[in-house]
């Protein structure tokens, strides 16, 4: 039985085998030396056909996430690793093994340990392995309304585009650039925009992951230009804030949040560089960008187009394969243009994680203990700043201490309540809904009692 | 008064007192700052304190110690145990 040959695109855009692929600590990663770790990490992958690549260097991820992609295996990126996750995640593939470079990996699935391999040219000499574009990359997980993390399947030819398009808009086609990313690769900006972006537009990839002002600072000075800072409104607004000196960028790029035009202007006088923002979500992959210092207005990837139909905004062409409803706020202004008006009431993104009020309702309420409970956002939310979740919860038999650890186990550690309000009752009316001005009274009466 | 060696235990415990007046201000959190104990973890169990707060204590502890922390810095997870760990740190670096 033979099918017809699919199309295939290259794994790489590097052209030659000793163009840079990564910066590590210890200098360049040639292309020749990548696909050599590719090869020997594919080969050593144990049989399962599913992998949580939790490596935190970022080198060391995208070897492994090469390495599965031609082993034809699939990678898992969920919006978190609590143990609740990983165990549904086991029911959804039950062959998944984590890939890891921590030694102390707690994650309760078998164990792959990355092994860094002696510096040496791959012997097949490298030729770029070529990837079916119907090949499934990537089940990204969002939460859903229901306790039940929802898969979305990425296959190769729709990331191929969406990256094209990133990098044409980004300005980045055809120039030796090196990503550095605060972002993880595990999230799917830090994915799109930290590994493919450089894979698939011949760019480099710092392997580092900065965390605090003065280690972006290091970041920057450690690799060549020109260079893209990869970030977040929270990590930019905290790099303004500490006043440390930072070596110039080529183009800073921002998601995960809505930036203000003001932090736009000042980054882009701090960094002598442009800052772009990408506006995106899992269903659509990245959607639209903007210059923030100078508009308002966004302009979306190429190929795509809006649709307004029955009130509900829907994304379609370009790498956005089947038309799709935007669960944001949206105006379109012009054919290719709109604004963004927040988020819709359910969806909540603390610091670029996503959950939903629905996803952490059920996990809240499914706590041995607690009678009921919910969550809400409270209503001075900040620009540029990070605001926590209040939740109120009644459960008589459970003390602060122990409710936390067990919502610890099912949540991540953004959504856990701040502050957690135990009550008597719940406000509800008399359809069992909760009142936004029945909660908030609530947190005013009992939520400074702590 | 810059650095001293070896601070007395006296000047720990007010230098620890400051410090966690500062966590307490930097996270808005609704609590005293002599109510915060020395030993307990900062992370999980504890304060239940996350990388977000860690970014936003460390803003506020660079700019009144004058020095810059660093997640390469492998005590990056010793420093943040508790407020005692980050207590002796401050101490050790802070160069005002």
């Amino acid at each position: 039985m033979t099918h017809p040959a699919s199309a295939t695109l290259p794994l790489l855009a590097h052209t030659k085998p000793d163009a840079v692929v990564a910066w590590r600590h210890d200098g360049p990663v040639t292309v020749e030396r990548f696909l050599g770790d590719v090869e020997r990490l594919a080969s050593s992958l144990p049989a399962g056909g599913h992998v949580l690549n939790v490596c935190a260097d970022r080198y060391r991820f995208t070897v492994g996430l090469a390495a599965t992609l031609v082993g034809r295996k699939i990678s898992l990126l969920p919006s978190t690793h609590t143990p609740e996750t990983v165990r549904q995640l086991q029911v959804f593939a039950p062959d998944t093994f984590c890939l890891t470079d921590s030694p102390a990996c707690d994650i309760d699935l078998p164990q792959h340990h990355f092994i860094e391999s002696p510096v040496a040219a791959s012997p097949e000499g490298g030729a770029v392995p070529m990837i079916d574009v119907d090949q499934v990359v990537a089940y990204v997980f969002t939460s859903g309304s229901t306790g039940t993390p929802m898969p979305h399947a990425k296959t190769w030819g729709p990331l191929v585009r969406n990256i094209a398009a990133e990098a044409d808009r980004l300005g980045l086609v055809d120039k030796p650039f090196t990503l550095i990313g605060t972002v993880p690769p595990q999230h799917m900006y830090g994915f799109e925009s930290t590994v493919l972006l450089a894979l698939l537009s011949g760019g480099a990839i710092w392997t580092g992951r900065p965390f605090y002002p003065a280690d972006i600072a290091d970041a920057l000075a450690a690799v060549p230009r020109p260079r893209v800072l990869v970030s977040t409104p929270f990590h930019l607004r905290t790099l303004l804030s500490a006043g440390t000196e930072v070596p110039p960028a080529d183009l800073v790029v921002s998601a995960t949040a809505p930036l203000s035009g003001n932090l736009a202007v000042a980054l882009e006088a701090q960094l002598q560089c442009p800052l772009i923002e990408i506006y995106g979500c899992t269903e659509t992959g990245q959607t639209a960008t903007r210059r923030t210092a100078e508009t308002a207005e966004w302009q979306l990837m190429r190929g795509l187009a809006l649709t307004v139909e029955d009130e509900k905004v829907w994304a379609h062409g370009g790498h956005v394969e089947t038309p799709t409803v935007l669960s944001d706020i949206i105006e379109p202004t012009a054919d290719d243009r709109f604004l963004l008006h927040g988020r819709s009431a359910d969806l909540v993104n603390i610091a670029g994680k996503r959950s939903s009020l629905g996803y952490l309702n059920h996990q809240l309420n499914a706590i041995p203990g607690v009678v009921d409970g919910s969550y809400f956002m409270p209503e001075d939310e900040q620009t540029d700043g990070v605001t926590r979740l209040t939740a109120v919860v009644v459960a008589p038999g459970l003390d602060r201490a122990t409710l936390l650890q067990a919502l610890r186990e099912r949540v991540d550690p953004l959504f856990l309540p701040r502050p957690l309000i135990f009550a008597d009752a719940l406000p509800r009316n008399a359809t069992g809904k909760l009142p936004r001005a029945a909660l908030e009274e609530l947190r005013r009466t009992l939520g400074g009692s702590e | 008064m810059t650095q001293a060696a070896t601070p007395s235990s006296a000047d720990l415990d007010a230098l620890r007192l400051e410090v966690a007046g500062l966590v307490v201000e930097a996270l808005n959190l609704d609590m005293a700052p002599e109510s915060i104990p020395a030993d307990d973890s900062l992370f999980g169990e504890g304060l239940g304190l996350d990388s977000i707060d860690i970014l936003e204590v460390a803003l506020v502890v660079s700019k009144r110690y004058g020095f810059q922390l660093r997640a390469d810095n492998e005590d990056n997870v010793k420093i943040f145990r508790s407020l005692r760990s980050l207590t002796e740190y401050v101490a050790a670096n802070r160069t005002k």
